[in-house]
């Protein structure tokens, strides 16, 4: 069996500790998840030669205090786990202040290794170490590497290897704290049992901790140790004068200073001067916000126009996949299973998994921002105005991504450290109308708003969900997440140029997680989801079927009568054989039951069927611009350009008309008497069979059931069902309306966006945005924010949350309305 | 006189910190504490602070700079 060695990453947040991890682990890595923290830890497995070195990425920390639960993981990791090596990073640049963690590392008692990293950015500096001495000095080996090169992995891991087989060759050096202090440490350590509970704990360790007033600690120990504890701190203080923590932090300082004084030469200070010098811009007053709102500008821009073909396309392709397995499935064979595979599976994981490019791509330039050592810089230029609703600067980018998608959004406050700062952001990023509910508001907007308050409308809209995210911010802030408002103290990381492989993986491993999702969650919850809107299923209906046959019958005595007019024989089929099909095809329904057509024998009726077919395509063209006209009289404010497109249709209409009038008679009759009338029974037939069969669904019932709370709201049960199937994703809203209204697919929202505009007054348009906007996140949401809180408490609160603050907000909006009589006339 | 009076391109010595027991030791991770020299790199009365401290950069809120008193 090959030897398992089990590494520890430590280091600094910025010190490279995940460049160092990924050279560590290489391309084979296999990256989890450490289950069961709060903090999200990475682990990997590598074989180098004949070992097996398993790399576990501690969370970046300054110190091992209980201050953080970054902190507590990390120490609690190398304690209770026993990691063969602790192999700390450590920024060369900026030796001393990353000490600080060594001298702590140090403590814990496992052997530790110092990756000293970024030693080519030291020596370009004129720092200068004498690696043999510090390693005695602070008593560990040291490998100088430049993570971002991948130079000196090899050397690290047979450091790592040779240390975990033969040991430290080094003695571990402890700081000294003074007489004083160590005199106390001595009186509490003879307090703790020898043979302590835990062997793994060094009793020295519990010792410190114990002084420093680690409320961690303090529980597991007895009480007459903590008594002494006591007596010992009120001691140190009178002494010191202070905190007894603080003298201890400064003798921490002035170990390392005396060991870098003897093998450290620094010979000029020049770290800072070219960040400094871009820092002078980006941070300014001046330029620094215009700055930041421009490159906001492009990771949006990135996202959401370049990704957008790239999504267009994968939709496309789902779209197509679900088509052909329509048209392959075998006849006979149980269509349910091909509506759950087309409608559930394709429709929803293809509609999560098309969004890929985006996200993708949105991870790809935040881990740019995160990288170059933006990001903190942008926490700096927004923290002013975030500070008056309770949150920090960082909160503003994944608030501002939330306008896209919310699921990158909630994903993107992982770059809050603070849980409680990532909690309330994530609870109210759903409020920021993201490019879903764009759809549904521009379905709803021209459907019942007349164009000059079409922009305001949207804008008021969008305005409404920001003010919330706001206010809600500060009111969970004040709440439910109460708590100190933790002040800002973040450091600003000295520029640097981002590496494509570091990026590359930033991007592969949240994307990735991404696509895992949709393969699992998404995947059970559309297949749910499809079933509660398709039942349980009513029988076949003959009577839908007789429709469809009295419609086919209509039809065909309709074509009689046209050859009639035609002067044709009742037999011919010239005209049968032109339009039986083009029937079929325009309504989908079965063939119009067409007698048997003779051959075609005279050359007069060929030519006069052929005429009239030619001045009907005409027609037909024509009164399709027409509609046209009707659509874009919305399109332009005062109307004009419909006016103009209306005008030049009814010319060429009557052009047609004059030219040849008999012929013209008969088109229209056909169209208007024969055509249209058989179209609408057909689809008729096929809405009321969709609503039933809805209506008698599981959804429909809920719907139903609902009706009488959403009443008050102005809602009836089909937009309660609608509901329902927009908390799978907003766009099935538009796609559950459709059905509702009996819309086909292969029409425009034009046609819908009339029902509507007949079917509810405009205040109702404006209430369905509304609920739309506020109420519950779509599934995916709630899944994400499930994942990154790592609880269900906190989505399941914010669904209630949401859906009462939706009810109230669409309540008083609709009462308001009401009473005042704003918007209540139905379209005419 | 509290950090955030103090002037873009000053260096100050800090007297004192009034903060918890957690942020004192986060900032003194940082290597902010009582006796050490910090050099304001951009100054802000009402909004947030970056100094210069041994070798690197820290970005305070404007709560934390005023807690912490300078000479």
């Amino acid at each position: 069996m090959t030897p398992r060695i089990t590494v520890a990453l430590a280091g600094n947040p910025n010190s490279g500790k995940t460049t160092v991890f990924n050279n560590l682990t290489g391309c084979r890595q296999h990256v989890g998840n450490y289950p069961g923290v709060t903090v999200e830890t990475k682990q990997g497995t590598c074989r180098w030669g004949d070992h097996v070195i398993h790399v576990v990425d501690l969370p970046g920390t300054y110190s091992l205090t209980a201050y953080s639960p970054e902190e507590v993981e990390a120490r609690s990791f190398i304690l209770e786990q026993q990691p063969d090596v602790v192999v700390n990073v450590v920024d060369a640049s900026n030796i001393e202040r990353n000490l600080y963690l060594t001298t702590q590392l140090l403590e814990l008692k496992r052997p530790v290794i110092i990756a000293l990293n970024m030693t080519d950015v030291a020596r370009s500096r004129g720092i200068e170490f004498d690696l043999a001495k510090l390693s005695v000095l602070l008593g560990a080996p040291i490998v100088p590497i430049v993570g971002s090169r991948n130079e000196g992995t090899k050397e690290l891991v047979a450091a790592i290897i040779r240390v975990a087989t033969e040991g430290s060759p080094y003695h571990p050096r402890q700081v000294n704290y003074g007489r004083e202090i160590e005199e106390e440490i001595r009186r509490i350590e003879a307090t703790l049992p020898a043979e302590a509970s835990d062997s793994r704990i060094p009793r020295r360790w519990v010792a410190l901790q114990l002084l420093q007033g680690d409320s961690e600690i303090a529980p597991r120990v007895t009480v007459r140790t903590n008594e002494v504890v006591a007596a010992s701190i009120a001691h140190l203080e009178r002494v010191f004068g202070g905190s007894v923590e603080t003298v201890m932090a400064d003798r921490r300082y002035g170990f390392i200073s005396g060991a870098c004084q003897e093998a450290v030469r620094a010979t000029a200070e020049t770290r800072h001067s070219l960040s400094d010098a871009v820092d002078a811009v980006v941070t300014s007053g001046i330029f620094g916000l215009p700055l930041f709102l421009a490159l906001m500008y492009v990771v949006f821009f990135l996202t959401f126009r370049v990704g957008g073909p790239a999504t267009g396309l994968l939709s496309d392709a789902f779209g197509r996949l679900g088509a052909l397995i329509t048209a392959w499935w075998p006849s006979g064979v149980d269509t349910a299973v091909r509506d759950l595979l087309v409608e559930g599976v394709i429709g929803g994981v293809g509609g999560v998994l098309s969004l890929l490019p985006n996200v993708l791509l949105l991870f790809m330039a935040i881990a740019i921002l995160e990288d170059s050592g933006y990001m903190a810089r942008a926490a700096f230029i927004m923290d002013r105005f975030m500070h008056h609703i309770g949150l920090h600067g960082k909160s503003f980018i994944p608030l501002v991504l939330g306008f896209g998608c919310t699921v990158p959004a909630v994903m993107a406050t992982r770059i809050l450290e603070n849980r409680r700062d990532r909690l309330t952001t994530m609870l109210v990023a759903p409020l920021m109308s993201c490019g879903a509910r764009f759809a549904v508001y521009s379905l709803m907007i021209p459907a019942f708003f007349a164009p000059q308050w079409r922009a305001p409308v949207l804008w008021t809209i969008y305005l409404i969900g920001v003010l919330l995210a706001l206010g809600a911010a500060r009111l969970l802030r004040s709440t439910v997440l109460r708590g100190e408002s933790v002040p800002l103290v973040m450091e600003l990381p000295p520029y640097r140029m981002p590496t494509v492989r570091g990026v590359l993986i930033h991007m592969w491993e949240r994307g990735g997680e991404y696509a895992k999702k949709a393969g699992t969650v998404i995947l059970a919850l559309s297949v749910v989801l499809w079933a509660m809107t398709t039942y349980p299923r009513i029988p076949a209906d003959s009577r839908h079927a007789q429709r469809h046959v009295d419609a086919a019958v209509a039809f065909d005595s309709g074509v009689t009568t046209l050859h009639t007019m035609l002067n044709l024989p009742a037999t011919s089929g010239a005209l049968r054989e032109e339009l039986a099909p083009r029937v079929v095809s325009t309504t989908r329904g079965e063939s119009a039951g067409a007698a048997k057509a003779d051959v075609v024998q005279d050359e007069a009726e060929r030519d006069r069927a052929g005429r009239f077919l030619a001045l009907l395509g005409d027609v037909r063209t024509v009164r399709e611009r027409l509609a046209e006209a009707e659509g874009a009289r919305f399109e332009n404010a005062d109307g004009s350009a419909g006016r103009l497109l209306r005008q030049a249709a009814m010319a060429r209409l009557s052009q047609l008309e004059h030219g040849q009038p008999d012929l013209f008679a008969a088109a229209s009759y056909y169209l208007d008497e024969v055509e249209g009338p058989y179209v609408a029974a057909v689809e008729a037939a096929d809405a009321d069979e969709h609503t039933a069969r809805l209506g008698n669904s599981v959804a429909g019932r809920i719907g139903r059931f609902l009706e009488p709370a959403l009443t008050p709201l102005g809602f009836d049960w089909r937009i309660g069902t609608a509901f329902i199937g927009a908390m799978a994703a907003r766009e099935a809203f538009i796609a559950q309306m459709n059905i509702l209204f009996a819309v086909g697919g292969h029409r425009s929202s034009d046609e819908l966006q009339g029902r509507l505009h007949h079917a509810y007054p405009p205040l109702t348009g404006f209430n369905i945005m509304l609920f739309l906007l506020i109420g519950s996140p779509c599934l995916p949401a709630v899944v994400v924010t499930y994942r990154e809180s790592r609880s269900w408490k906190w989505p399941l609160m914010q669904i209630a949350g949401l859906t009462l603050a939706a009810y109230v907000t669409t309540l008083i909006v609709h009462s308001l309305g009401t009473v005042m009589g704003v918007g209540t006339t139905l379209g005419g | 006189m509290s950090l955030n009076m103090a002037r873009t391109g000053q260096t100050v010595r800090v007297v004192s910190i009034h903060a918890g027991r957690g942020l004192q030791s986060r900032l003194s991770a940082l290597g902010i504490m009582p006796g050490v020299a910090v050099t304001v790199v951009t100054g802000s009365r009402r909004g947030p602070i970056v100094v210069a401290v041994k070798d690197s950069r820290v970005v305070l809120g404007r709560g934390m700079a005023q807690r912490i008193e300078v000479a």
